[in-house]
């Protein structure tokens, strides 16, 4: 779960980081009296969950609340790669002596965290890694020791920081591995974190992901979820307990098991059609389950004929067609389906489903003339 | 032969009154594994289908010399399941669990590795020797006693592969669902070497997918170390970035994680690369020469 700027800075802060003071406003009129309330010059942010903010306008600095307020008016409501402006962040200016990059996440090769701190702070990591890779420090943390001292001196001392900057900085390393681990984060980023001219290191931006897995046992976290942020559909999905996750074609794909429903994808892809979607209905052959699923794949517009997938293990193939069966009835979908089974009692499946189906649902034996199939189908028009 | 589990396995299954515990022990037993004890704290002195429940792993392991475990607890109490089978000495754990924590995983991966014993999983479907033992949540109907190993990321797409064998008249050694976590207890190259060294296994079949790069490392370490072929699969080509794709560990995030770096490190290190699951028997069967 990815968190907005605020909401992950007011969990650092709680975490011993340091912040500039800030307040977020909703409406240009609160984004000019928070100018007003921290003084001087402010910078209005765009809060959405997505990178690349600053290069599509979404953060302006200003010199007064007459400013704030037309710089609020023209940032929310603004279109960032495909999240809505909604909330901005007004935040105190800074006196920046230096900018450096801190961040954790999990390495799964290494099975452990990693900690990568560079002086080249304010940019992209990424290109640094490229360009300048001994520009940037890697630490591993052994998750049952924890971050040591002597780790916090090396990434200080490699540095080549001093007095209270070094101080700084190593209170920061400290405080930001120890969030990691109590937020159950799977990364926690300060890009840039900055050095004052006042010796003060400051937080400026950052980013926080919370691993979805541990919610339960973060409920105030779990409860900062915007729904209204998420895909409607993928929202939906989400609260029924199914896997789903909307791409721009036009094939609905269902099937159970995540492996399998990603390689039916590919093979749609390469029988020459665009998924419009993977959706894993996972085992069994809940009738309830299935329409539900069907009924969000097909409520997207674009979707012209739907792949059914079922490899037939645990739940038997003859279950799986009278659970889709009655799915198709509940829903009263007209648009082509394609229905493959697979596996155990396959073919008793294949049997009831061309005994009782409706003229919209074809079966097929493989996965490839299935995908070709629904493909063809979905040039044909669909609905 | 087979790898890791076999006739000598003699399985205890914690979270055995639980309705997954419940269901698939049953069905473990009707494939002739010797479920030996069922581990449930407060429910010791039960019998599940004529398996003793004890309320500790150490408890039972001391009364039936259980040496290998399967668990089917909820995540928030399935790291402590895994160090309570490590203490209790179980060789072989298999970790069925979907959606435990990372932060538990990263503790349990890390202390795993100062102890000898082998975990499987989480968020898998678990290991199968057809024949010998079933310590998976696997449909053992479909599996026929061969020459061929399996290993993979993916549980049905294990089960699409290896009914494509089967139908074939291709016999599986055994079939290792190693899971679909981004931390998971046992990687592809671990398995591969149990594979290498098995003298029943002629051939593996590896099962990859988006997310990490454990493919490319399991790529590097076939070209140097296996003389058993090997053919690959890898699912996810069409996956968007960002995107958790089912599996908590099927996400692109750039550079290696994608199925197209994947597939060009296989290539790269000449492993035979199928592109739909259907090719993987039809690659299997060019190497055995059936």
């Amino acid at each position: 779960m990815d968190l907005y700027e605020h909401q992950g800075k007011e969990l650092l802060r709680e975490h011993g980081l340091e912040t500039l003071s800030g307040i977020v406003a909703g409406t240009p009129d609160e984004a000019r009296r928070a100018a007003e309330t921290l003084g001087g010059t402010v910078a209005i942010k765009a809060q959405v969950l997505t990178g690349g903010r600053g290069k599509a306008g979404g953060i302006k600095v200003v010199h007064d609340p007459d400013e704030a307020e037309e710089a609020a008016r023209q940032i929310l409501g603004m279109d960032i790669r495909g999240h809505t402006v909604k909330k901005v962040l007004v935040e105190g200016g800074a006196d920046i002596e230096s900018e450096m990059y801190l961040s954790v996440t999990v390495d799964r090769e290494a099975k452990q965290a990693l900690i990568l701190f560079s002086t080249e702070g304010g940019v992209d990591i990424e290109e640094v890694a490229e360009t300048k890779p001994e520009a940037i420090v890697r630490l591993h943390v052994d998750p049952l020791i924890g971050l040591q001292p002597y780790q916090v001196r090396e990434i200080t001392f490699s540095a080549g920081l001093t007095g209270d900057t070094a101080k700084g900085v190593g209170r920061t390393v400290r405080n930001l591995y120890r969030a990691f681990e109590e937020l159950d984060a799977s990364l926690v980023e300060i890009n840039p974190l900055v050095v004052t001219a006042d010796g003060h290191v400051l937080t400026l931006d950052s980013k926080v992901t919370v691993d979805d897995t541990s919610l339960y046992r973060h409920k105030d976290i779990a409860d900062l979820h915007d729904v209204e942020a998420a895909d409607p559909e993928e929202q939906r999905a989400q609260e029924a307990g199914l896997q789903y996750v909307k791409l721009a074609g036009d094939v609905g794909i269902l099937g159970n098991g995540a492996g399998l429903v990603m390689s039916t994808l590919d093979v749609v892809a390469q029988a020459g059609g665009e998924p419009a979607n993977f959706c894993d209905v996972g085992g069994g052959a809940d009738a309830e389950k299935i329409s539900t699923a069907l009924d969000i794949v097909t409520s997207n517009r674009q979707v012209k004929s739907v792949l059914f997938n079922i490899f037939g293990g645990i739940t038997r193939g003859d279950e799986v067609a009278r659970g889709l069966l009655a799915a198709i009835e509940q829903t009263g979908i007209r648009l082509p389906i394609v229905v493959r089974l697979d596996g155990t009692n396959a073919e008793e499946g294949r049997q009831i489903l061309a005994d009782n189906t409706p003229p919209n649902v074809h079966t097929e034996e493989t996965m490839l003339d299935a995908a070709r199939r629904a493909v063809e189908l979905a040039k044909d028009g669909g609905r | 032969m087979a790898i890791l589990v076999d006739d000598g396995t003699r399985l205890l299954v914690q979270g055995i009154t639980g309705r997954e515990g419940a269901f698939h022990t049953g069905r473990m037993l009707h494939g002739g594994t010797h479920v030996v004890a069922g581990v449930t704290p407060g429910k010791g002195g039960q019998e599940f289908e004529g398996v003793p429940v004890f309320d500790t792993v150490e408890e039972a392991a001391r009364e039936t010399g259980a040496n290998a475990s399967v668990i089917f607890v909820p995540p928030p109490f399935a790291a402590d399941a895994v160090f309570e089978s490590l203490a209790g000495g179980m060789s072989t754990i298999c970790c069925i669990t979907e959606g435990i924590p990372v932060h538990d995983m990263l503790k349990v991966s890390n202390y795993m590795r100062m102890n000898d014993a082998t975990l499987i999983g989480p968020n898998c479907p678990g290991v199968l020797s057809p024949g010998k033992s079933n310590v998976s949540i696997m449909p053992d109907d479909i599996f026929t006693p061969g020459n061929v190993g399996i290993v993979s990321r993916s549980g049905t797409l294990t089960y699409q592969i290896v009914n494509e064998l089967t139908q074939r008249g291709i016999g599986q050694s055994t079939a290792v669902g190693i899971g679909g976590d981004p931390i998971i207890g046992t990687d592809f190259i671990e398995i591969l070497e149990k594979f290498e060294e098995d003298p029943e296994t002629e051939c593996v079949v590896m099962v990859g997918e988006i997310g990490g790069n454990a493919e490319q490392r399991a790529a590097e370490y076939i070209q140097r170390e296996m003389k058993t072929p090997v053919v690959a699969y890898i699912a996810g080509f069409t996956a968007p970035e960002g995107k958790t794709m089912g599996h908590a560990g099927a996400i692109v995030s750039g550079g290696d994680s994608t199925a197209e770096a994947k597939s060009q490190a296989l290539q790269k290190a000449g492993i035979r690369a199928a592109t739909n699951p259907t090719e993987v028997g039809a690659l299997v069967a060019e190497i055995l020469g059936r």
